[in-house]
């Protein structure tokens, strides 16, 4: 490793604040960096990470406080500004434009030109060497974006970065969507850069992959710095507790043991859906929590759409409470025969109206239980949501805020609620802790459970291991659109259920590249 | 072969509506009394490139995900402006046509001024300068008059060679001069990557500002050269409020046939071109079917909704109902 | 609760205010502008747009637009006139429901291939317009057509029954109130802002998003054959291309009230004011005995104006 820079850090902050009307996002923060470190940055949803490398990055600026780039003062109004220094930061929401084509956006900033027009030849060349630096040559340069699989655009969105010629990198969350095998071409391509004398920024959720790479670790709590420490000096428990700020235990509500099963809510048999699900078995039972596990992409998603009823074309047979039925859309699904609630994978753009009302939001799903006739009873409607949000413990200035107020962890939680307010029988969760800080994941955890004991059924969707096996009584392996194995109780493992994402018999041995 | 499936995916907008200019265009002639002859060429040429210059210059701020609702009414007003002054002498006439197009040049400005750093909503926007626009043109031409330099008039609306429509040359000078120097220019591609998604673009470093006040501008300028040819058919300007209209209407139905998408990031001028062509052609198809002329309007209002409604059948080919939502 | 209260109701302020300072604008130029006689002469001629600009919301509300407007006007004139010289007495009792339903079928069209074949709501009702303006001229065409309005219909367009109130604002207050009825008081007013906001998250969250756009469309299309049938009354007899000045005012009095173009948010309130302006506008213009081309110009600028002080986007902040 190179010997860390002598003289002042490469990267400075000093009494940045920013406030956002009567948010505080950033409190009086000092931070640096240097060179030649992969330096993390951790914290729960709403710590001020994304603002702080918003500002490192140009795309807003500070209200107060000075930032200097090898000991010169500078400020970025753009994030052209920024990138002309130097500081390139690859976003989590990706910045890359779905109509044009690879090549178009790896030159989008400065493309080489001929006669002041863009020469499109030198222009691809660029791309391919860009896309063979991150190992993806089987990116055609002239595809569009648009076609691109989620992990594709990922690496094209880093190639694109490292283009720029940084010489400070940032990555917000940039491995969310890639497979393992990418995840370790990212670490190879992140340590080489560390020894060619880059700053790294890392961003992650993930803890295995702060262990993996990072030399230094700074944490932050509601918009203030709290500590930078090396890699090593504090253990995981330590480092959530600086995060969340209290004592921490990672600790899942314990299962019930099961004596007699109790009856079916969801019965699937021979489901298949074009080429992406084949001939799925499953059920569902009263009190159930039952995971659906696997790699990245093999159907799960899938498989509660269509049970939600928004694929068309799903064939096979599905049973709620033993009677046969056709779920033709999210409305039938949710209608009082059936019974089935979906938190769906993006809340943003798919379970929030942002600028509405937290009341507003939470009640849209239910509405005709508050309303007499044609018209809303809107006491009765505004005490249940009241008492939904008390419930739940939303956290928000009012139950009249608008929703993009809140942080991440609780705008799921108004997802949730929403969905409990329809008192469902079968809830489907796409992936609901994504994202989402350490915190609210426990309140969920423990929700979940609440809701089985009580008499729903649950099947969750979910790309954390230790949530599959804290959180689920029984676990359904995906491999390519079928189900490849459940587990449950001791057979319910990590290592089995990595064999069983990759297909492999119980017993054979799991290749450690393969680890998430 | 995959830059061929590529190049066939990307273009397919175009090429669906080029296919089915032929295919009308075939059957016009086919029916036509007198065939297809340089006269009837000429007549369809003028009257489609008229439509293809302002289905072209619509087309740049629906890339960006915009609407210029005030073309019709740039149109027109500049083809009042036109009438008044594009007279004389050769240098007279020479500086009435420089006007008339600056004159669209500044509505366009005006309007890219507006939308970008008085970050309004293009459509009412462009609906309030729109009527500024036909303002001054009912200030310049209260009645209907004026005339035009009767050799350029005559020249522009004949042909080159005697064979070829000088229309279509002119048509073919703009997309050569204008149309693709913007393409292939940092300023056109980042108009495509803000109307695909703006604020990826201004996060990756485009400058949407320029790209959008550039579209708006070049939208006025082939408005003007529009109606410089309307002028040289008519001789005469107008301050025709419903032409205006009808003309910006058929502008966005033109941008549709086209293959341009409204949400702006895909699509381009040359589909517009062939999606005028067919607007056009189906007019005149209904004229050489001899229709009785009272059903006329109907069919032609149902043919318009059917040709707009082409894209509708990637509804039923659908799997997942949330690509519906965009 | 009232930070939210001030930011709806700020550009209904502005519109308002505006509206004050025109009214004393034109009272310096002659003192007939606050007489009781012009404003409620005033009113009359705005409930048209009104009903028109109710419309128009209904459907800007969940992000659409709809551009038969025109042509639906017409629609609405020529068959309450039609249905009176068709079908005798019965006709007359009929006229206006008889409008109304075909402007709301065409509606309904509109509504199908919008919110089922998802074509852009701009070009299917741009399309539906040149349809029904081709029915209309079949339905003129070759024959002389029944086009006399009936003695109700003008008394419900000219007269003025109650404390000199003219009959149309009583129309224009009970649209408008069904309006503001559905949006704040049921389900559908819901799903209607929920839809403008992200329809998918809508759709989501179990609601039948396709009924709720149709049932907006049809609405629309009601709202323009009602002033149709109005205009035509108020004339005395329906015309080629009476409905082609209310459709931009329409949209533009939307906007001014602060209704967001794109769908999501906006006030009944506010669509009044805008309605109030620009009949306002026009008519001061009129009486100045400004030229069209002026009033034209003058219409454009104020409209820009306007936006500038309250419609402007957010600085661009990601």
């Amino acid at each position: 490793m190179v010997a860390p820079d002598p003289a002042a850090p490469f990267w400075q902050m000093e009494g940045i604040s920013k406030r956002y009307g009567g948010v505080t996002a950033l409190e009086d923060v000092a931070f640096a960096c240097r060179r030649g470190r992969i330096h993390a940055i951790l914290g729960e949803n709403g710590a001020g990470k994304s603002t702080l490398i918003k500002i490192m990055s140009g795309v807003v600026q500070p209200d107060s406080g000075t930032m200097r780039l090898e000991g010169a003062p500078v400020s970025f109004a753009t994030p052209a500004e920024a990138m002309r220094h130097g500081v390139v930061c690859i976003f989590q929401e990706l910045s890359l434009i779905p109509d044009l084509s690879v090549a178009d956006n790896l030159g989008i900033v400065d493309p080489p030109r001929r006669f002041g027009f863009i020469d499109q030849r030198a222009q691809r060349r660029r791309a391919e060497e860009l896309l063979a630096r991150v190992g993806c040559d089987d990116v055609h340069p002239r595809e569009l974006v648009r076609n691109l699989p989620l992990s594709r655009r990922q690496m094209v969105e880093i190639a694109g970065a490292l283009g720029r010629s940084p010489k400070m990198l940032i990555l917000d969350e940039a491995t969310s969507a890639l497979t393992a095998a990418d995840v370790e071409k990212i670490y190879g391509i992140l340590r080489r850069l560390r020894e060619e004398g880059l700053a790294i920024l890392y961003i992650s959720h993930r803890m295995h992959e702060i262990a993996a790479l990072a030399d230094d670790c700074s944490v932050f709590r509601n918009g203030r710095h709290i500590e930078t420490f090396a890699k090593g000096a504090k253990t995981d428990n330590e480092i959530v507790e600086l995060m969340i700020g209290r004592e921490y235990r990672h600790v899942f509500p314990p299962k019930p043991a099961r004596t007699a099963p109790a009856e079916p809510v969801l019965e699937i048999a021979r489901l298949s859906w074009g080429d992406r699900l084949s001939d799925i078995d499953l059920t569902v039972r009263r009190g159930e929590i039952v995971g659906l596990g696997g790699l990245d992409g093999q159907g799960q998603r899938e498989l509660l759409l269509a049970l939600f009823g928004v694929l068309s074309g799903v064939e096979g047979e599905i049973k709620v409470a033993g009677q046969r039925v056709a779920v033709a859309s999210p409305r039938r699904a949710k209608s009082p025969a059936i019974g089935m609630a979906l938190i769906p994978e993006d809340r943003k753009t798919e379970g929030l109206m942002l600028p509405m009302s937290v009341r507003d939001n939470v009640s849209l799903a239910a509405i005709g239980k508050f309303t007499r006739g044609l018209l809303i009873d809107r006491s009765a409607e505004l005490s249940q949501v009241d008492e939904m949000v008390r419930n739940l413990a939303i956290r928000t200035d009012s139950a009249d805020a608008a929703v993009a107020t809140l942080s991440g962890g609780n705008q799921q939680k108004v997802v949730i609620a929403k969905w409990l307010m329809t008192e469902a029988r079968l809830i489907l969760l796409n992936d609901p802790t994504r994202g989402i800080d350490v915190g609210t994941k426990q309140e969920i955890y423990q929700l979940l459970r609440r809701l089985a004991d009580a008499g729903s059924a649950i099947l969750l969707y979910t790309t954390d291991y230790d949530e599959l096996i804290g959180c689920c009584d029984r676990v359904a392996i995906l491999y390519d659109g079928r189900i490849t194995r459940e587990l449950s109780g001791d057979a319910l493992t990590e290592r089995n259920i990595m064999t069983s994402a990759l297909n492999l018999p119980l017993d054979a041995t799991v290749p450690t590249e393969a680890r998430p | 072969m995959t830059e061929l499936r590529l190049w066939l995916q990307q273009n397919y907008g175009p090429l669906v509506a080029l296919g089915l200019f032929v295919l009308i265009f075939s059957v016009y002639i086919g029916n036509h009394p007198a065939g297809l002859t340089v006269g009837v060429a000429t007549t369809a040429a003028n009257k489609g490139v008229l439509l293809a210059l302002v289905g072209m210059a619509q087309t740049l701020p629906v890339l960006t995900g915009g609407l210029d609702l005030s073309v019709g009414m740039i149109f027109v007003m500049c083809n009042c402006i036109a009438s008044a002054i594009v007279t004389g002498t050769p240098w007279q006439v020479a500086g009435g046509v420089a006007a008339t197009l600056l004159a669209g040049l500044v509505c366009g400005i005006l309007n890219g001024a507006i939308i970008v750093y008085g970050r309004l909503q293009p459509i009412i926007t462009t609906l309030a300068t729109g009527a500024v626009y036909y303002g001054i043109a009912l200030w310049i031409r209260p009645v209907p008059g004026g005339e035009v330099d009767e050799t350029l008039a005559d020249a522009l609306t004949n042909q080159i060679f005697d064979v070829i429509p000088t229309t279509l040359v002119l048509l073919l000078a703009v997309v050569l001069f204008i149309w693709l120097p913007f393409r292939a220019s940092v300023l056109g591609r980042g108009a495509y990557a803000a109307g695909s998604a703006e604020a990826a673009a201004y996060m990756s470093g485009v400058n949407i500002d320029r790209s959008k006040l550039a579209a708006y501008t070049l939208c006025g300028l082939l408005a003007s050269i529009a109606a410089l040819l309307l002028t040289f058919v008519t001789d005469s300007g107008e301050a025709s409020a419903p032409g205006g209209s009808i003309y910006t209407l058929n502008s966005i139905a033109v941008v549709v046939i086209g293959g341009t998408s409204l949400l702006g990031g895909v699509g381009g001028a040359i589909g517009s071109i062939f999606g005028a062509f067919v607007l056009r052609t189906i007019g005149d198809l209904l004229f050489v079917f001899d229709l009785p002329p009272l059903w006329q309007p109907l069919i032609q209002g149902a043919i318009l909704l059917a040709a707009l409604s082409l894209g509708a059948a990637r509804v039923f080919r659908i799997r997942n109902r949330l690509e519906l939502f965009g | 609760m009232q930070a939210i209260l001030k930011s709806i109701d700020r550009p209904v302020l502005v519109a308002f205010g505006f509206l004050i300072a025109m009214l004393l604008a034109g009272s310096i130029y002659s003192t007939n502008f606050l007489s009781g006689q012009y404003l409620m002469q005033q009113l009359q001629v705005a409930s048209f747009l009104g009903i028109v600009a109710t419309g128009a919301m209904i459907v800007i509300l969940p992000g659409h637009i709809d551009l038969s407007v025109p042509w639906v006007i017409t629609v609405g004139g020529m068959m309450s006139t039609a249905a009176v010289g068709w079908w005798g007495t019965t006709g007359v009792i009929v006229a206006l429901p008889f409008a109304v339903a075909c402007g709301a079928a065409i509606g309904i069209i509109n509504g199908l291939g919008v919110a089922y074949l998802r074509i852009p709501s701009m070009i299917f009702t741009l399309g539906m317009n040149a349809v029904a303006q081709g029915l209309m001229v079949l339905h003129t065409g070759g024959f002389a057509p029944a086009d006399e309005a009936s003695p109700f219909m003008r008394w419900l367009a000219v007269k003025r029954s109650f404390l000199d109130i003219p009959n149309t604002a009583f129309v224009w207050l009970i649209v408008g109130g069904l309006l503001v009825l559905a949006l704040r008081r049921t389900p559908f007013g819901r799903y209607v802002y929920a839809i403008g906001n992200r329809e998918r998250a809508t759709y989501l969250s179990g609601v039948d998003t396709r009924r709720v756009l149709i049932l907006c469309f049809a609405a629309s299309g009601a709202c323009s054959a009602l002033a149709g049938v109005m205009l035509a009354g108020y004339s005395a007899k329906a015309y080629q291309a009476m409905g082609d000045p209310y459709l931009l005012p329409a949209i533009a009095a939307v906007v001014l009230g602060g209704t967001n173009i794109l769908g999501g948010s906006g006030t009944y309130l506010g669509t009044v004011a805008g309605v109030l302006l620009i009949t306002l506008l026009q008519s001061i213009l009129s009486v100045m005995q400004m030229p069209e081309a002026g009033r034209q110009v003058i219409y454009g600028v104020v409209i820009i104006a306007m936006l500038m002080v309250y419609g402007r986007g957010a600085k661009r902040a990601a």
